[in-house]
């Protein structure tokens, strides 16, 4: 197979496999490609990258306690909100 | 992620009474996540609030139609998804079907940027800029990546709970996964490639 239409074919498993959530044998195929395919591999690397700067940085996403005062309120629940 | 084991520390039964406490309580638990959900899907503070007191004020009402065959949190992320759908197509009526298959369920978008910045310094990578690019990509994301993209990789929900939510086939899940993190990737790397150039 062309090495353009090898790398065109893995595309779509990527996604799979840095969730690690693809088949032994597939990985097997992604990894011996990526010894000998440079671009796949930063391509690969740096999807990795952009899903973990992502999920880090949604960890340190605030609620506003002032939000929260006022839904409480909305629902009728302000009986509650020192709870 | 929220699993099912979250599900069994509310009373059903309770809520479904009108147990207030006990709805207080479910409040409590999930607001955050809700409001953070619309917050990323709407990128305005008032909306997102907004997305927030429809998804409860619906969630007491309908409460009683809940059949608990999801779990709880899927059900009100499905309600709160479904609001900041409606949201968005009332401001963007042009916005295309979130439900028909599109252009991004068959066509695979291939790597125009290859530049490695993995090796970027970690410091560089979260900045207030960085931050800020981050928002932006994930902004420009067509609605119906974006809200996959959200549920799967900021609120962490599994491929099959995302389906659940959006009433969307576990495969399609996968691929609008797939072609929004390599739409992600290609936009964060014509900004950290040019930090790199800078190094």
């Amino acid at each position: 197979m062309h090495r353009h239409e090898e790398c065109r074919q893995l595309l779509n498993s990527l996604s799979d496999y840095v969730d690690g959530d693809l088949q032994q044998e597939l990985c097997d195929e992604i990894e011996l490609h990526m010894k000998d395919c440079e671009n796949c591999r930063i391509v690969i690397d740096t999807l990795s990258k952009t899903v973990s700067l992502y999920q880090t940085s949604s960890e340190a996403a605030v609620f506003p306690d002032e939000v929260r005062q006022r839904l409480f309120h909305r629902l009728d629940l302000d009986e509650f909100l020192n709870l | 992620m929220i699993s099912d084991q979250d599900q069994k520390s509310f009373s059903l039964e309770a809520l479904r009474d009108g147990d207030r406490a006990e709805f207080a309580r479910l409040v409590e638990a999930y607001s955050p996540m809700i409001y953070r959900l619309g917050l990323k899907m709407l990128n305005n503070p008032q909306d997102a609030e907004d997305i927030l007191q429809e998804t409860f004020i619906k969630a007491y009402r309908h409460i009683g139609n809940f059949d608990g065959r999801s779990s709880i949190s899927t059900w009100l992320y499905r309600i709160a998804t479904n609001e900041a759908l409606m949201s968005i197509r009332r401001k963007r009526p042009e916005t295309i079907s979130f439900d028909v298959p599109s252009v991004y369920d068959t066509e695979p978008q291939e790597p125009l940027q290859i530049v490695d910045w993995c090796c970027l310094p970690e410091d560089e990578f979260l900045t207030s800029e960085g931050r800020a690019r981050l928002d932006e990509a994930a902004n420009r994301l067509p609605t119906n990546l974006r809200v996959v993209f959200i549920l799967r990789d900021i609120e962490g929900l599994s491929t099959r709970e995302t389906a659940e939510v959006l009433e969307i086939s576990e495969m399609a899940v996968k691929t609008r996964l797939s072609r929004a993190r390599l739409r992600l990737r290609e936009d964060l790397s014509e900004y950290f490639g040019r930090l790199l150039e800078k190094e």
